[in-house]
């Protein structure tokens, strides 16, 4: 069992991630990750079926950094909170430096004038390390279940 | 609102427009419920094509895909003989949309309710109790299996696109697109193998005609899409071809990425940011590909129910599903071809960070549909304006016009005779 000490660690880290979102404080959002870190959302549909086309996907904190310059400046959208509720993350796996996590998610979006409504329900299947700044993801796959987008995905989940 | 514009329950539609003319259209247009009953039976469910899928999707006898025509599910499926059908998705007993898988493959086609079941061409093999239990009950006499297959739509393949129309009379699919779309159709589609990648699916709070006209609106990417006025891909000093077919309703805007900056396009335009760097250029890793000639960009419009991209390495169909008048699904399909490299697929997939729900350039055109919707749904009695380049339509050779909008509307205003 992975101890208790790390666990709580890893527990730091999703509630860290899901602060740093619904804050938006996207700027921020890059540092939870390693320079080499893989990013994605993708629909369960292609994800089940082994088809590789993701709705976003990102290779690396500097293309991280460039979908924040595009959230905060030059993609054109209706403004909305999110409230992510991330599950208690399942161990898959574990080695010294290395965690395999699945947790499951939903994001709440809350448009303005507009009542809250579930906007992506899903599972986070995460690679997580260890690094002298503490734990970051190397791998975050947004897995998720909800067939139609309602409209546009701005923020990253 | 004006209680004389509105079409009273069960009536013909009455036309919204105030003059002969396709340049300034009704709002009625995108919100009246009869008008939008009108355009599926006469667009949707009549004499038009009506995008389905692509072949590479049912590879097999017996694989199929679901989707829908207009609010009518079908089913695309693949006989013996290798050819493709479309069947309609309701069981000709109950009417039962028996199929509620997207995609797999089957033996036969099976009706769960009471297990009647079609071969791949639709035709009705058996029913249970066709002739009684012990001598009590069955069928009528007069009761033929042949007489009760699933509803069969004409169906068009053309280099591995599928096309399909609900009307036994409608014309050729070639002669429905017309010799120059036709042309730009086969600049991407020559029969090459194509490889799927995959799906995006999005839920627009708007009337699908919006998104037609979006893809028929070339003043708006080099001011509204930060990333095609900054990097070059669209901009109004490219240059560009805007081509349709004879009667308007198709359309290719076609355009050639500039190099070079002419400060006059980009003087005042708030979106243009002279000095934007990618800290990753990885996700503008344009490599030139010799199908495409001289034109960078295609983007085609096959009215009423897809448009066809193709914006550097990426390639997608996007396939329009009316819902109700006032929402539409929005069904991308990315692919590559099977003689793609490793490299070349990882290409496509990087650059398709521009494209669907969450696209650095395409998040904002469902936004900005879902917002005029909003507009046209507070006053009836309001009508658009799209006179840029004139009221006329015709081809040109430049972007500054909203003249293939005008176009569709000529065409739509004829066929919905409103």
């Amino acid at each position: 069992m992975l101890p208790v000490e790390r666990r709580a660690e890893l527990l730091d880290l999703y509630s860290a991630y899901a602060a740093c979102l619904d804050d938006g404080r996207f700027g921020e959002w890059p540092d939870l990750f390693v320079e080499d870190c893989h990013y994605r959302v993708v629909p369960r549909e292609n994800y089940d079926h082994d088809l590789p086309l993701s709705t976003m996907e990102l290779h690396g904190t500097g293309m991280l950094r460039d979908r924040v310059y595009g959230v905060e400046s030059t993609l054109f959208h209706a403004p909305y909170y999110q409230r992510h509720i991330i599950g208690i993350p399942r161990i898959l796996d574990y080695s010294d430096d290395e965690i395999a996590v699945e947790a499951n998610y939903l994001v709440i979006r809350t448009k303005r004038d507009q009542p809250s409504e579930v906007f992506n329900a899903g599972r986070y299947l995460d690679t997580v390390v260890t690094t002298q700044q503490g734990l970051k993801f190397r791998q975050k796959f947004c897995v998720f279940d909800s067939e139609l987008i309602p409209n546009s995905l701005i923020y990253p989940i | 609102m004006n209680v004389a514009q509105v079409t009273p329950v069960g009536a013909d539609p009455v036309t919204p427009w105030a003059n002969d003319g396709c340049s300034r259209i009704p709002a009625r247009v995108y919100t009246d419920p009869h008008i939008y009953a009108r355009e599926l039976e006469r667009i949707f469910y009549g004499r038009h094509w009506s995008y389905v899928g692509l072949e590479a999707e049912v590879p097999d006898a017996g694989s199929f895909k679901r989707t829908a025509i207009g609010e009518r599910s079908v089913i695309m499926i693949r006989n013996r003989k290798g050819e493709i059908n479309v069947l309609e998705n309701r069981c000709a007993h109950r009417a039962m949309q028996f199929c509620q898988e997207r995609s797999g493959k089957v033996k036969t086609l099976v009706c769960p309710y009471h297990q009647w079941n079609y071969n791949y061409d639709g035709k009705l093999l058996g029913v249970p109790f066709q002739r009684g239990v012990k001598g009590q009950g069955g069928m009528p006499t007069d009761f033929a299996l042949e007489d009760r297959s699933l509803n069969k739509l004409q169906v068009a393949v053309r280099n591995g696109i599928v096309f399909a129309s609900f009307a036994s009379d409608v014309e050729p699919f070639e002669a429905y697109v017309g010799d120059e779309v036709l042309k730009y159709f086969d600049r991407t589609f020559d029969g090459r193998k194509l490889r799927v990648h995959g799906y995006s699916r999005q839920r627009i709070p708007g009337n699908w005609k919006l998104m037609m006209e979006n893809i028929k609106d070339p003043y708006h990417p080099g001011l509204l899409h930060t990333w095609f006025v900054t990097f070059g891909l669209w901009r109004a000093d490219n240059k560009s071809e805007l081509k349709m077919d004879a009667e308007g309703r198709h359309a290719c805007m076609i355009s050639r990425r500039s190099e070079t900056l002419d400060k006059d396009v980009t003087q005042g335009v708030s979106s243009f940011r002279e000095n934007m760097k990618l800290n990753d250029m990885r996700l503008l890793d344009i490599v030139h590909e010799p199908w495409w000639g001289q034109p960078t960009v295609c983007m085609t419009t096959i009215f009423p129910s897809v448009v066809l991209q193709q914006q550097v390495n990426s390639l997608s169909t996007r396939q329009i599903i009316p819902v109700s008048p006032d929402k539409f699904d929005f069904v991308w399909t990315h692919f590559g071809f099977e003689d793609d490299d490793a490299a070349m697929t990882e290409r496509r997939l990087r650059q398709a960070n521009l494209f669907g729900p969450a696209g650095f350039v395409s998040a904002d055109d469902g936004e900005v549909i879902e917002f005029s919707q909003d507009g046209f749904r507070q006053d009836p009695a309001f009508e658009t304006l799209c006179e840029l380049g004139g009221t006329d339509v015709g081809d040109t050779d430049h972007m500054v016009t909203e003249t293939l909008i005008r176009g569709m509307y000529r065409y739509w205003r004829k066929v919905m005779e409103l």
